[in-house]
């Protein structure tokens, strides 16, 4: 099969209607190999083979009963469903059908950086009317996605899913192959989402505290207690609500595209092994994964395989991908229920051994509530301020320290254009840019995350993560570059070490270079960092076997490291990967040369 | 005193229209409520210097009792990127036959100047029946430990008076859309102002109790009580008048924003 599109002929400036809320017929999943069994449920077709056409253009689509106009590829949202084979040289035509400039960014795939479409780092972006053809060899296997980095158009749904193939075959058995990507589509333009959290950021935060929630917290905590609480978020101008800046006040949450009323299908024969590829498209979500009744194991993670580890739950950050194998037993319907971060809304869709079947959707939990913690004072008493025992706490078993003298990476850290750099923590100072400064940064990378942990259920956390296989580069870093990720809430600006993108200069890396990135998160969100290009290999215990990543979800409050090998020049995007974080400032270049 | 607004009008929409032009060729680009503007801008890799422009009209309310009906405005607007914007505000008190009292505009720049603190200068025109000044204006606005907003602007006339206004009010969420908003505003004089029936000292307060519905961010009708208060010399001023120094009156209103 060539990469011509299949639904659709490539008819320019057509329309076509996503439905949104129509049935869904579940067609027959077929068995192994995966192009056919992917292609089964849904609009959203599959594109195979090493020559791709791909038309971007306006699509008509209707996910809550209002009709709107997304962005789509080949006339659907999302975009197809691109399957490639580790090792082939893939050529792919990408023609802007829009009355603006688009771009296509394949993440997680290691290409050339002319090739990576970021515009004004990669290339200029593709004009209205053109076509760019973007031509690289795929080196690797796995899950992954693309999406556009132009502006909000990720939002508007310009986004789909990329499956490649592994040469040797899978490490895993399975009869099944499902893609689920997740997303958020809101009826608003993101446009008016980003302005309306310019002018009051907590604008789409329905789960804040009332008078109601104080006395209810008198009653069970006390009333000094509740009042020092209060006095204490009150002095810092936070609330410990913020779990999302975007909810489901305005999000729809879809799987495949779908609203959860649409109940997107995927069949099983009981006791067939399924594999879930989920992907985490959205803009500004973070959700929880799980379905009821059955265990999720989980084999790989942002395209890599890693150890089986068996749970109940995963968290799935921004952009992040995990691969899970199910085994349904009963001739029964089972829910897969992402909900968000904040439990404003959830998305949903159904494991069934047959189309039109509805498993139990559960009940959202309850909304979680920051803590110190997340402020980057967990436990912190006020003698032991700008000691160094946080950072002690973050020193990793896997972090080879024996390999380094601590001098040279001491020595050798960068220092932020006018930021002097004592410790860590540094000289990072409350600003316009920065209303919080994590004084005690913890090593979180054991914590499933606000509103997981303890919920009784067995929830991934990172130091589950173990690579299948031993990492490539086994040279220690020479350097350390350490980051805070900053940001002001009240004033919506986000940013790395208190700058925004266009205030900052590139973080240079040579050519072959090995470095380890030591992140700081000053914020009390959760921000899925991404770095283009380059793999972000996790230090989180693992040693030699520490899971290679493109995308890492950064805690509130947390300090966590990962090691980088530089070997492709170029000039990479390195970002939250929060939609409206990183247009807002929280992005850097990071140039190999 | 409407040549005076329509400068403000023009000079407001002429910094939107120069930004707007601007953006065509480089950065900054305007970001309009409701606007697809934010599309154009494929080729650059972040927007962290967008332009942004909004309004709000925080009170437009009719009061009743007191001896003082009317309806009563109060409102700002402000357009610019995160450190530097052109700042608006206006509020006044309509009175039944279309006199104006107490009415103020202000056109200030205003520059982020830390966490949560803008630094605000420019100029008021004050707005009344009565005599009207003009002043250079100097303040900070921004949002107090425990999510107090406050303003606090000094304010010097072309007749040497000398002038201070301070403003604040705090939201009380009852429910996530049932809202109580205290407010209070309070003006103090350098000396008296026969011209415009101030007194020295503090001059006079106007607080408020609000309970507004969202029912959305952006419209919310609301009920309250008003109080009026005049002192000192002001307050005889207001006797004179036949007026009373003090008032409390029933507000209903419109709170809304874009």
């Amino acid at each position: 099969m060539k990469g011509t599109p299949l639904a659709e002929s490539p008819d320019v400036g057509r329309r076509r209607f996503v439905q949104g809320l129509a049935a869904v017929t579940a067609a027959a999943a077929l068995p192994f190999p995966l192009r056919s069994a992917l292609a089964a449920p849904g609009p959203a077709p599959i594109l195979s083979g090493r020559d791709f056409a791909l038309e971007i253009g306006p699509v008509a689509a209707n996910m809550t009963g209002r009709p709107r106009m997304a962005i789509g590829v080949n006339g659907q949202v999302p975009a197809p469903i691109l399957h490639w084979r580790e090792g082939d040289t893939v050529t792919l035509a990408v023609t802007n059908r829009l009355s603006e400039p688009t771009s296509i960014h394949w993440h997680g795939i290691r290409t050339p950086a002319d090739m990576d479409g970021v515009p004004g780092l990669s290339f200029p972006g593709i004009a209205p009317g053109e076509t760019f053809t973007y031509r690289f060899r795929v080196p690797q296997s796995g899950t992954y996605w693309y999406h556009s980095h132009s502006g909000f158009q990720e939002q508007s749904g310009l986004y789909g899913a990329i499956v490649i193939e592994p040469r040797g075959g899978y490490a895993q058995t399975f009869d099944r192959d499902y893609v689920v990507l997740l997303s958020d589509w809101s009826d608003e333009n993101p446009e008016t989402i980003v302005s309306n959290l310019k002018f009051q950021p907590d604008y789409y935060n329905y789960g804040q505290r009332t008078v109601g929630t104080f006395f209810a917290d008198v009653r069970e905590k006390g009333l000094g207690a509740t009042v020092s609480d209060r006095l204490e978020w009150g002095e810092m101008r936070m609330s410990p609500t913020d779990i999302a800046d975007v909810t489901g006040a305005t999000y729809t949450y879809l799987v495949n595209g779908k609203p959860p009323a649409a109940n997107w299908t995927a069949l099983f024969r009981p006791g067939e092994r399924v594999r879930l590829r989920f992907i985490n498209g959205a803009s500004q979500s973070i959700f929880d994964v799980r379905i009821p009744g059955l265990k999720l194991t989980v084999v790989q993670a942002d395209g890599n395989d890693v150890e089986p580890v068996v749970v109940d739950e995963i968290r799935i950050g921004t952009a992040e991908t995990y691969d899970v194998v199910v085994q349904p037993a009963a001739e029964q319907a089972y829910t897969i229920f992402a909900q968000a971060a904040d439990r404003s809304g959830y998305a949903r869709g159904t494991l069934a051994p047959r189309g039109g079947m509805s498993g139990l959707i559960p009940p959202l939990d309850p909304r979680p509530i920051r803590g110190m913690a997340d402020m980057g004072m967990a436990g912190m008493d006020h003698g032991s301020m700008g000691g160094m025992s946080g950072m002690d706490q973050a020193s990793m078993p896997g972090m080879d320290h024996a390999a380094m003298g601590h001098g040279t990476m001491a020595d050798s850290a960068p220092k932020a254009p006018g930021m002097a750099m004592s410790g860590e923590t540094g000289t990072l100072t409350r600003g316009v840019e920065v209303d919080n400064v994590a004084m005690m940064p913890q090593d979180r990378l054991g914590e499933a995350g606000t509103g997981l942990d303890n919920n009784g259920r067995r929830v991934l956390r990172y130091t589950d993560l173990r690579a299948l296989k031993p990492g490539d580069d086994k040279r220690p870093p020479s350097r350390e570059i350490v980051l805070h990720l900053t940001g002001n809430m009240q004033r919506f600006i986000w940013g790395f070490d208190g700058k925004k993108f266009s205030e900052a200069q590139p973080i240079h890396l040579a050519r072959n270079e090995r470095v380890r990135f030591v992140l700081i998160n000053d914020t009390m969100m959760e921000h899925p960092i991404h770095l283009h290009g380059l793999w972000s290999e996790l230090e989180n215990g693992e040693g030699e076997y520490r899971p290679y990543k493109h995308t890492i979800l950064v805690k509130p409050g947390e300090r966590l490291s990962y090691l980088v090998t530089a070997d492709e020049p170029g000039r990479w995007a390195y970002h939250c990967h929060l939609l409206y974080h990183m247009e807002m400032g929280m992005f850097r270049e990071v140039r190999v040369a | 005193m409407s040549t005076l607004r329509i400068l403000l009008i023009a000079s407001l929409l002429g910094f939107a229209v120069f930004s707007a032009k601007a953006e065509t060729q480089t950065e900054p680009q305007i970001i309009l409520p409701g606007s697809m503007m934010g599309h154009g801008d494929g080729d650059m890799a972040a927007m962290d210097r967008s332009i942004f422009f909004h309004g709000i009209l925080d009170q437009a309310e009719g009061r009743i009792g007191g001896g003082q009906s009317g309806f009563r405005w109060s409102g700002q607007a402000w357009i610019g990127t995160d450190y530097d914007k052109l700042w608006l505000k206006s509020e006044g008190f309509a009175l039944g036959k279309g006199g104006v009292e107490d009415g103020q505009n202000e056109v200030l720049y205003s520059r982020a100047v830390s966490t949560f603190l803008d630094l605000q200068a420019g100029l008021r025109t004050d707005w009344d029946s009565g005599t009207g000044r003009t002043w250079a204006a100097l303040g900070v606005q921004g949002l107090a430990p425990l999510f107090f907003d406050y303003e606090v602007t000094g304010y010097l006339s072309d007749g040497g008076h000398a002038a201070l206004k301070l403003a604040g009010s705090y939201d009380l969420l009852i429910t996530q859309r049932l809202i109580l908003q205290p407010n209070i505003e309070m003006n103090f004089y350098s000396k008296a102002d026969l011209g415009r029936r101030v007194g020295a000292g503090l001059s006079d307060i106007d607080a408020g109790l609000r309970l507004r519905y969202e029912i959305s961010r952006k419209f919310a009708p609301y009920v309250g009580v008003a109080y009026v208060g005049r002192f000192g010399e002001t307050a005889r001023f207001a006797r004179q008048e036949g007026e009373g120094a003090t008032a409390v009156q029933f507000v209903f209103g419109i709170r809304s924003w874009f």
